[in-house]
């Protein structure tokens, strides 16, 4: 499945290099280094407000970076178009939008990079048919999504991010406001994906059921890198088993939009 | 059907079924991003291009298309740019639009706000036949976008975020919708007039949510709910000589509830339905961790339940 490309393999597949940004006026990132090499699994973990969803959100172009250094399979990320190889997933409690839509009508938005003129084809069928197998929503995939339950609306964003087949996931939070069930089913799901040789960047508020999965962990704290390693152990009230981490500030994470205001 | 017979309704009916068609086409996606009244703005804009119309001796309908593509440009520009006070960038653009349409066609040779009405509220013998050309250029073009770009504009519409990372031209498609909203403001404008466009972008769409799961049959039961309520509407302001572009929102307005009130016992057999399917399924995430909890009890629980068995021997 993976296209030959005259990239040299040793390259990390996500490399940042002393990248600063700001909101507004307020530094986020301070100047952070983060390398994610062929086939690794990195969590980037920190508290919230340490600036671990906006490096997340420098490597995709969303936040602009005021300085530093940021390559896509060592392309510089203003010159990188091969999309269909990365796989985002980003930080939401609702896959749904304004207007009802299927599962499936969803998670085929996610195989428009590689869909020519957004033309769907047979393969292109077969594709999303998978990545709803993986998540193990197939027999939802004639439901709308406003439907489901928050662990499924889960499961079809990273079915969505899984579509085009990518090389490279990049999850923000995949595990916020997710129930066990659905957990566990993610797990599964990423561990498929690390076995089939894929790379992931997961933005984590705590290492939780994907833990036995990850190489290597970076921890942020305000806007600074301060550890890249091996993953911390969990410690106190993280470390009993069945600790149900509450996420107040995903509850309602959504920006409350207007009308025209948003 | 003597209602054919004028020529001036034969407009007006063409007119209304284009309208009746693109209005939902483009209102779907504006209400999918949260946006529903995007539209009533560049109805506002498309007011001082109405005037300058006037004031130019030009066809209103063309200035006014100019002016309101320029000012949904401006309204995109001010949500990627000034995110912080957005909110109030826009209401100037809003009533400054208003205020010089008002103000443009005092100015004009002979004009006075009467000749604003039939653009503010809609207006069937005054459809003329250049009125009828510009209407189908600037429809097919609408149909063209919302039809042939429909799976891009819908990953946008949905998640902008996500739709950057497969690489979608956003921001293009992003004007590319604004664009054609401003388009449509103005095809609708003869019919339902600039104040009540918005409705006829909103209301069929969020009519068509009560009876689909779908995104596709959404947009199919919305666009025949527009062009079922434009043809009706415009049919009953002939007979009941009743202003259109009222008669037709109201009706909209109409079928919303209808379809509302049909439409809640059929939700509810549904989810009946669904959750019959999925052995209460439904409810069963909300159960998850209580079970798991209790799972995790269940293995200790025996060997303290033991303790007692082999102690009460003892005290025989």
């Amino acid at each position: 499945m993976k296209a030959i490309r005259p990239e040299n393999p040793a390259d990390p597949v996500i490399s940042l290099r002393g990248v600063t940004a700001e909101l507004g006026s307020r530094p986020v990132l301070r100047g952070i280094d983060l390398t994610v090499h062929r086939g690794e699994v990195v969590a980037l973990l920190g508290a919230n407000g340490s600036g671990k969803s906006t490096a997340v959100r420098t490597v995709i172009g969303q936040v602009p970076v005021s300085g530093g250094e940021i390559e896509i399979f060592g392309t510089p990320r203003r010159r990188f178009r091969d999309w269909a190889r990365v796989g985002y997933v980003p930080q939401r409690t609702t896959a749904a939008g304004g207007v009802p839509a299927t599962v499936t009508e969803v998670v085929s938005s996610g195989r428009l990079s590689r869909a020519r003129f957004g033309v769907l084809r047979k393969a292109d069928r077969e594709a999303v048919h998978r990545a709803l197998a993986h998540v193990g929503m197939t027999d939802r995939a004639k439901d709308s999504v406003n439907a489901l339950s928050g662990g499924q609306h889960q499961r079809v964003l990273i079915a969505r991010a899984l579509a085009s087949e990518p090389e490279l996931l990049i999850m923000d939070e995949p595990m916020a406001g997710v129930d066990l069930a659905s957990q566990e089913v993610l797990a599964a799901t990423l561990r498929e994906q690390v076995a089939a040789g894929a790379s992931v960047l997961l933005v984590l508020h705590e290492l939780g059921p994907l833990e036995p999965l990850i190489d290597r962990a970076v921890v942020l704290r305000d806007g600074c890198v301060v550890h890249d390693g091996p993953p911390p152990a969990a410690v106190g009230q993280h470390a009993l088993p069945g600790h149900d981490h509450v996420h107040p500030h995903t509850a309602d994470a959504e920006p409350v939009r207007t009308g025209l205001l948003s | 059907m003597e209602i054919l017979n004028y020529a001036f309704m034969q407009r007006a009916l063409l007119a209304a079924v284009l309208v009746g068609i693109t209005a939902p086409a483009v209102g779907i996606y504006l209400v999918q991003r949260r946006q529903a009244l995007m539209g009533d703005g560049i109805g506002h804009v498309a007011m001082t291009g109405v005037g300058l119309g006037f004031l130019l001796s030009t066809s209103p309908v063309w200035m006014a298309t100019a002016v309101a593509v320029v000012g949904s440009v401006l309204m995109e520009l001010i949500r990627w740019y000034g995110r912080t006070r957005g909110d109030i960038a826009l209401a100037m653009l809003f009533y400054g639009g208003m205020a010089g349409g008002v103000m443009l066609i005092n100015l004009a040779p002979g004009g006075s706000n009467a000749n604003l009405s039939s653009y503010l509220f809609g207006s069937l013998s005054t459809v003329s036949q250049g009125d009828v050309l510009a209407i189908c250029v600037l429809a097919a073009l609408v149909v063209l976008v919302t039809l042939g770009l429909r799976r891009q504009l819908f990953a946008v519409s949905q998640d902008e975020e996500f739709a950057r990372v497969t690489g979608l031209p956003v921001r293009a498609l992003n004007l590319l919708t604004a664009i054609t909203a401003a388009v449509t403001v103005t095809v609708a404008m003869r019919v339902v007039g600039l104040l009540l466009v918005s409705a006829l972008m909103v209301v069929p769409v969020a009519a068509a949510q009560q009876l689909s799961r779908s995104f596709a049959a959404t947009f199919a039961i919305a666009v025949t709910i527009g062009v079922g309520v434009t043809l009706g509407g415009t049919v009953t302001s002939y007979y009941q000589d009743v202003p259109p572009g009222a008669t037709i929102v109201l009706l909209t307005i109409a079928v919303f509830i209808a379809l509302t009130a049909l439409a809640t016992p059929l939700a509810r057999r549904r989810a009946r339905a669904v959750a019959a399917a999925t052995g209460g399924e439904a409810g069963a995430t909300d159960c998850v961790l209580p079970e798991a909890a209790a799972g995790a009890g269940t293995a200790p629980q025996p060997a303290p339940e033991k303790v007692p068995d082999s102690r009460t021997p003892a005290p025989r």
